[in-house]
Parts: C-alpha cells; sequence; structure tokens
C-alpha cells in the first residue's frame, strides 16, 4: 500500500444557495480543488450524497457531476452512507490510490437540501433511521439525539447549559470562518431560550439546513511534491465501523461504539494516541453528538464531554481544540459534504492557512464523520509533513 | 349452555366536561346538565378509533377468558364508527388478538345497537356449534355535529365478550329482539355527522322498541323484574335507561351498577355492553342480569345472564369498567378537544418551519 | 403508489409484537432476522414478547416530518419490555412531565399514521403510562 496526501482541497459558499442547483455547486468546489493543486487530469472520482432522490428527485449522481465537471467518461462513482457519505467517499478515493489502481483521484460531498420545505427536509433526514421500526413512529433525528442526551444527562449529569455551551463555541469559531453559513456568535441564553425542537434540544442546539459542497484531491505521497508547492499532508490514518442504524437496539443509547472503533482503527495506522491530536473536526449535527463523539474519540474520558465546552477544552486555545470550523452547527451541515469539509479544514489546519482561527504549529488533526444515530462513522487523522 | 368466557372493555384516557361545550355554543351548562343527566363524557385520542379501542377491549376480554385466540371462530364488531367505509375492522381487530387466518368476520352497523348485534350473532354461532368461540364487540368514537344536542353526549368506548359454551362467567339464558323501520337518527353516505329527529327519537323510537323487546323476553323467560339483580339499558343519556327501567319495573338499585353514562357519556354501539362490563365486575355466583340494547333505525337486543361461579376467578384479571372510567382521567379544553376530533380544518399539505 | 404490501408484511411485528427466538441460544430478535448474531444460528420461532416494559429514554417531538405534524407535540421514547427486547416507540396520553427513565409502561394499540384522507390507516403499538396506579 502506498501512503496517500491530499494535494488539494476546495470549499464554496455555504447555505441557502437558492439560485444554484446540485450540479453547480459541486462543480465550483471541485474546480477549486483542482485549482488549488497543478494536476492536469483526474483518474477517477468519488461523490458523498446522502439522498439527492429525496432532496431534488436526482438519482445517479456520479456521472451528472462527471459530466458537468468538463470529465465526461471518467470513472465516478456516488458513495451514500447517510451524514457519513463524504468522508466515506474520500475512503474509496484513498484505498483507490494506495492500492496503486489510480494517481489522482478526486473525493467530494454535496448536497442540495433547500429545494424541499422543513418537513420535506425533516423526512428526507429520518431515512437514515430505521424506516420501519423508528421512522414509522414519528421519531425525527432531533428527537432520537434527544433520547441520547436524555440518557447522557441521567447518567453523567450533563446539562442543558452544557449542550448550549457546545454551540456558543462552535459558534465563536464559526465567526472567524467567511465560508460559514451562520458566522456570528451566539450566546447560552440565546440557545437556551430558543424554540424547542425535541426536548431538551432546542433548535440552537441543532445544525443547520444546507446547500453546499467539499472536494479533495488525492494522489501518492511520493508524487505529491510534483502536483503542490503548499505544504504536504498525509493521511496517517484511516477508520471505518458500524453500529444498528436503530438506536434502540444498543445497550448504550448515549454511547458511540462505531465512532469508538473507528477512532481504533485510525489511531493504530497512525500510530499515534489522542492526546497527540492538535485539532479535530467532528459530527456536531447537535450539540449533544459533539460531546459523546469526543468522548468516544478518546478526547475526554467517558461521560466527561458535557463539561468539555464550557470549560475551554475544546475551544480554540483550549488543550485540543474542536471544530474550529464552526462545525456543522455554524458553517453549516450540507449532508453528503461534511465529511469531505473536515478533511478540507484538516489539510487547512495543518498547512497553517487558517487565518484567524488557526492553530499554531498543528500537526496531527483528525476528522469524524458520522450518519444516523451513529450507524456509521468515518474516522481520518492527517498529519503535516 | 352457552354465555360469556371473557370480557373486557376499553375507555380513552380524555374527558371534557359539559360546561367546557355549553361555554363554546354560548348554551346553559346547568340545563344540559340536568337534561341530561351527565357531567362530562370520554374522548378518544388523536390516534385512537373504533379499532384501537376493540383491540384493547378485546385483549382484556382475552385475559379473562384464557383461551388460545386461534381456537376464536368468528368475530363481530359492531359500530357506527368504522374506520374505514371499505374494509372490515374485524380484520385489524383479529390479527391484533392472533385470531386469524381461520375465523369468520364482519363489521355491523345499526346505529347504536350494532354491539349487541355482535354478541348476539356470536352467541347463536357457538349455540349452534359452528364455531367453539366467538367474539362480539361494540364500539364507537361517535361525533355530534359542533353545538348539537348530540355533541354533549357522543363519546368513546367499548367493550368485547368471548362466547362459547364451557368456562362460562355468565350463561345467557334468553334472548330476543324487536325491530321496526323507524327514521329517527340517520347518517347517509359521505355525511360527517348524523340527523336526528329530536323528540322523536324518545317515545316512539327508544321507549316503543326496549319496552318491546324487554316486555318480550320477560314473557319468554316468565319472569319478572324483581328476578333480576342488576338491568342495564342503552344509555343515550342519563335519563332515558332511568325512564325505561322504571317502565318495566325495575328500580334505581337495579340499573345504577351498569349506568355508566353520567361520567362515560354514550359510547353508542358500546353503551349498554360496557354496562354489562360493569356489572360483571361486581357481580356474584347465581345473580340474573336484564339486559336490552337500542338502536335508531330503529330496534332492540335483549338479553338476560346468570352469573356463574367463575366470574370470581376472573374479574381482577384484567382492569375493571370503573378503573377506566374514574381513574387518572385528562381533561381536555374544547380547543384540544376540537383538534383531537379533527373539527379544525387543517392545511392540504401541513408546512412547518 | 400503493404501500399496502409493505404494510401488510410487517403486522406480525407492529400488531402482536412478533419476535424470532434463536433456536440455538435463545436470543430474541424484534423484527425477526434470518440470522442470529450471538450464535450464527439460521432457525428460529415465533415469540409474543411481553406488553409490559420500561422508559429507557424519551423525548417530546415538537417539530415533526409531514406525516406526524398534526399529532405535535408527541413524545417518543425508547422501551425496553420485560423479555428485555427494546423497540422505538410513542407514548401516548402522557404529559411531558409524567415521563421519567425508568417508569413503568404497557403497550396499547394505536393509530400511528395515516396516508392522508384517502389513504390507508398505519396501526400499531404506543406505549402508555400505567393508568391504574
Amino acid at each position: 500500500m502506498r501512503d496517500v496526501a491530499i494535494i488539494g482541497v476546495g470549499i464554496n459558499r455555504w447555505g441557502e444557495l437558492w439560485e444554484s442547483p446540485l450540479r453547480d455547486i459541486f462543480v465550483e468546489s471541485a474546480l477549486e480543488a483542482i485549482a488549488d493543486t497543478k494536476v492536469d487530469h483526474l483518474d477517477s472520482m468519488y461523490v458523498g450524497c446522502m439522498t439527492s432522490g429525496l432532496f431534488i428527485g436526482q438519482e445517479h449522481l456520479a456521472s451528472l457531476l462527471a459530466d458537468y465537471l468538463g470529465q465526461n467518461h471518467l470513472p465516478s462513482a456516488r458513495i451514500e452512507s447517510a451524514c457519513a457519505s463524504g468522508a466515506l467517499a474520500a475512503k474509496c478515493g484513498y484505498f483507490e490510490v494506495a492500492s496503486g489502481a489510480s494517481d489522482i483521484v478526486m473525493v467530494a460531498g454535496v448536497e442540495k437540501m433547500t429545494d424541499v420545505g422543513g418537513d420535506g427536509a425533516t423526512y428526507a433526514l429520518s431515512t437514515a433511521a430505521d424506516a420501519e421500526y423508528e421512522v414509522y413512529h414519528g421519531v425525527t433525528f432531533p428527537s432520537l439525539y434527544a433520547m441520547m442526551a436524555v440518557e447522557h444527562m441521567h447518567l453523567y449529569g450533563t446539562t442543558s447549559e452544557d449542550l448550549a455551551h457546545v454551540a456558543v463555541k462552535n459558534h465563536k469559531h464559526g465567526a472567524k470562518n467567511p465560508l460559514a453559513q451562520f458566522p456570528f456568535e451566539i450566546s447560552v441564553d440565546a440557545v437556551l431560550n430558543s424554540i424547542m425542537v425535541a426536548d431538551p434540544l432546542h433548535i440552537y442546539d441543532c445544525s443547520p439546513i444546507t446547500d453546499g459542497a467539499a472536494a479533495a484531491i488525492l494522489c501518492p505521497l511520493e508524487m505529491a511534491s510534483k502536483f503542490t508547492d503548499k505544504p504536504l499532508v498525509r493521511v496517517a490514518g484511516i477508520g471505518h465501523a458500524t453500529d444498528t442504524i436503530a438506536l434502540h437496539q444498543r445497550k448504550e443509547l448515549s454511547w458511540l461504539e462505531g465512532t469508538a472503533r473507528a477512532a481504533k482503527q485510525a489511531y493504530k495506522q497512525a500510530d499515534i494516541k489522542p492526546q497527540d491530536l492538535h485539532c479535530a473536526e467532528v459530527h456536531d449535527c447537535f450539540t449533544i453528538a459533539e460531546i459523546m463523539v469526543i468522548e468516544a474519540l478518546g478526547l475526554v474520558e467517558k461521560g466527561k464531554g458535557g463539561s468539555a465546552a464550557k470549560e475551554g477544552t475544546t475551544a480554540l486555545g483550549g488543550k485540543i481544540p474542536v471544530n474550529t470550523s464552526g462545525g456543522l452547527k455554524s458553517k453549516g451541515h450540507p449532508v453528503g459534504a461534511t465529511g469531505v469539509a473536515q478533511l478540507v479544514e484538516v489539510t487547512k489546519q495543518l498547512r497553517g492557512e487558517c487565518g484567524e482561527r488557526q492553530v499554531e504549529g498543528a500537526k496531527y488533526g483528525l476528522t469524524q464523520n458520522m450518519g444516523g444515530t451513529g450507524g456509521s462513522a468515518v474516522v481520518h487523522i492527517l498529519e503535516a509533513i | 349452555m352457552v354465555g360469556i368466557v371473557g370480557y373486557g372493555v376499553y375507555i380513552p384516557r380524555f374527558r371534557i366536561k359539559l360546561e367546557e361545550i355549553a361555554k363554546i355554543w354560548g348554551a346553559d351548562a346547568l340545563a344540559y346538565k340536568a337534561g341530561l343527566l351527565m357531567e362530562q363524557k370520554s374522548v378518544p385520542g388523536p390516534d385512537q378509533d373504533t379499532v384501537t379501542i376493540s383491540v384493547e377491549a378485546a385483549r382484556n376480554a382475552l385475559k379473562r377468558a384464557k383461551i388460545d385466540p386461534t381456537e376464536i371462530g368468528a368475530l363481530y364488531v359492531g359500530s357506527e364508527s368504522h374506520p374505514y367505509a371499505v374494509k372490515p375492522s374485524g380484520t385489524i381487530v383479529a390479527e391484533a388478538m392472533g385470531a386469524t387466518p381461520y375465523c369468520h368476520t364482519a363489521d355491523f352497523e345499526f346505529a347504536c345497537k350494532a354491539g349487541t348485534e355482535g354478541m348476539f350473532v356470536a352467541l347463536n354461532l357457538v349455540q349452534a356449534g359452528a364455531v367453539k368461540y366467538a367474539v362480539g364487540i361494540g364500539t364507537d368514537t361517535s361525533q355530534g355535529a359542533p353545538g348539537d344536542a348530540l355533541e354533549y353526549s357522543a363519546s368513546a368506548g367499548g367493550a368485547a365478550f368471548i362466547m362459547g359454551s364451557e368456562n362460562l362467567v355468565a350463561e345467557c339464558e334468553f334472548t330476543d329482539a324487536y325491530m321496526t323501520d323507524t327514521a329517527d337518527f340517520w347518517r347517509k353516505e359521505h355525511q360527517y355527522y348524523p340527523q336526528h329527529a329530536g323528540r322523536y327519537t324518545g317515545e316512539p323510537a327508544y321507549f316503543k322498541h326496549i319496552l318491546g323487546a324487554g316486555r318480550a323476553i320477560m314473557e319468554r323467560a316468565k319472569a319478572k323484574a324483581s328476578d333480576f339483580k342488576y338491568a342495564v339499558f342503552h344509555q343515550p343519556n342519563g335519563k332515558f335507561p332511568m325512564k325505561v327501567g322504571k317502565m318495566l319495573g325495575f328500580n334505581k338499585e337495579q340499573i345504577e351498577p351498569g349506568w355508566l353514562v353520567p361520567r362515560l357519556g354514550n359510547t353508542y354501539s358500546g353503551s349498554s355492553p360496557m354496562g354489562l362490563t360493569a356489572i360483571l365486575d361486581v357481580a356474584e355466583p347465581g345473580e340474573r342480569i336484564f339486559m336490552v340494547s337500542y338502536g335508531s333505525g330503529a330496534g332492540s337486543d335483549a338479553f338476560i345472564w346468570k352469573v356463574t361461579e367463575r366470574i370470581k376467578e376472573v374479574q381482577n384479571l384484567a382492569p375493571k369498567t370503573r378503573d377506566y372510567l374514574d381513574k387518572n382521567q385528562i381533561y381536555l379544553d374544547y380547543g384540544t378537544y376540537a383538534k383531537f376530533r379533527r373539527k379544525i380544518i387543517m392545511s392540504e399539505s401541513p408546512q412547518i418551519l | 403508489m400503493s404501500t399496502s404490501a409493505r404494510y401488510t408484511r410487517e403486522i406480525p411485528q407492529r400488531y402482536r409484537l412478533e419476535a424470532a427466538k434463536c433456536k440455538g441460544c435463545s436470543k430474541l430478535f424484534f423484527p425477526p432476522r434470518l440470522i442470529c448474531d450471538e450464535c450464527g444460528g439460521k432457525e428460529f420461532e415465533p415469540h409474543r414478547l411481553s406488553d409490559k416494559g420500561k422508559v429507557v429514554s424519551y423525548s417530546v417531538v415538537r417539530i415533526g416530518p409531514s406525516q406526524f405534524v398534526e399529532q405535535v407535540p408527541y413524545i417518543v421514547s425508547v422501551v425496553e419490555l420485560e423479555d428485555g427486547v427494546r423497540l422505538t416507540c410513542q407514548v401516548a396520553d402522557a404529559k411531558p412531565e409524567e415521563l421519567e427513565i425508568g417508569a413503568p409502561v404497557t403497550i396499547e394499540f394505536r393509530k400511528i399514521g395515516e396516508e392522508g384522507d384517502a389513504g390507508i390507516i398505519h396501526y400499531g403499538y404506543k406505549a402508555v403510562l400505567d393508568r391504574f396506579k
């Protein structure tokens, strides 16, 4: 297996892109990723997208997007694993390069979510849960994560205020990210006084509905300096695991075993420990999710995630800054794009391109992307060479 | 010898007081309460209908009957509020009980008499030896038009009876029926609320048919009112069953144990069957029960039951009728009631946010 | 579009809580599966689950998907039945303040939703708190 590098990244405007169709949203980020390198062609492409069928009535994205990227006939595949589609597309690209099958591979993610109304989006997202045994009964994603939160609160004394601090911290980071959908700060009171969506989660505990895309170009590490003059970023470790998609089938609702297993693999391959990391982009689709994820990643002890944001452990300048991009909460969450956008942010951190939100001297960064209530999880560890 | 092997009831948890309804229509609450001898009525939750109530009543009946549900050979649901116009309620109830597939099923409809029709047919199928066990259910989630007198009484509940020929809790000694074509109350296809003929629903309808069936069965049984410990009649309001009972020679003490309407309302097809379950909850072996239903259109079914020794073994095997009636109710305001009963016009494609 | 086939095939689970019990190791699966993840067994027998259980966790849905818009607010819960099997369902007739982790519940037969005014009605299980305590 060959070592793999990320040589180019692209991300564009995120938000309610009323004037842009999915194909343009993808192509803008993809072209930017290509322009970030000196490559003159692609060998293949993987695109993560959760449910363009439900959001815009369009499947068969792989071919459509290759064509509109000006790459008709390129081998191209669309990857789906709910909200982990993006990171899983990246994993597929990684193995294609590592195996020697291809040299230059684009990995991207895209989602166009605003062409349906709020209830339509709620429904489309709910398909990441068990259709017959969860969704049938009226559960929504906020309510599933709310049930995880209720158990976490019951077991560990986590409070609504603890949850609010995750949103406050990520908005503080996002305010330094010009591409974020909601680049402004919010207060704990604003979170606690916002509309209740599914008790105890307020609307400000939830990531938004977003249109957006992100892309990255991978090549063998040994060829990387031929295609970029920027600092090299190596994919040091990858982990991938699944868990039951029905939340009720897990013994502990508030423990993300899929993420824990994916992280274990990634740490092992990278040969580092959680405390060696300098930054992490994690899947804070809800504030409680970030709390559970940092526990599963070993960034804090099990049950101790609740106070991390409040105490500043996970803030810029803290022990391990989490979601410097603003996370899903402030940057936005175009579901299929999120996993790739996390790689874009960590690549920029390792290259020292993050401006106001830069973590000085970052050498190791992690991304964690998950689908559903954690039924799929992909962890990448990147290393600045 | 045929009769009841197991009985069960179900009443939704929600109630609305008559004052709350009267307030909306500017009506005189005290006059309604005195006129109907009622305080409140039960209201089905937004997720309850004739099928769900029938299933719960039938499961309670199974708990008391302690039989293998696959031995049920027939099942009849009587209601004027079947959720489907075409597609039986009975198939759903039979599936939920585990009585499928070797089971004869039909839905009955005869205004408030459909429940006792199911009981009548179930009893006679067992009597004929066609099936080992047969189930008769009477349930309704009826609606009166907003502001109409019926809105004060139309309520929700149901009772189920598993009929058989052994291990009886009550033996059926006699049945009778009395029926004429009388247009006192009706609802045509595609109409949401029923129409009624005002005071014509009283003497020429309710009283004539209950007295007709009641006198016929007394004569057949060579019995008189004092031979019975209990009497139960269809209960469209509090007054009618007391009055018709008195006309047949019964006193208040005989009627009161099965007189649920003051705090339940009129459960239509469930009305007299639920009254019977309340009596069975407190009955002693050897006691006799006189029962006459009434359904507009119009007709009455009459039954004479004799309670057996087994009653004492089963009374506590499932929740009792008075427990469902009086424990832990949730009182609704008219707005929530209107929402639950789908009296509010909603957007055709609901949008949120 | 007809969802009749899809609806009908789930009836044993939704109406009667029918699970599958592995003949090899007795592990219960709800809904039934074709292979046991404990012992690899492929033979099962039907097992009707208990209708009694307790609340593992819960939430109040205040913004619902299109099919459930008219029902909000409603309570959803993960319930553990006496057999040890867990499932997701609504808690009917309850006020949010009545809920707590560990609260005993009974399964009742309820309407879950319907496919518009003209479509089929979806029935199934919901939990209710003990009414007669």
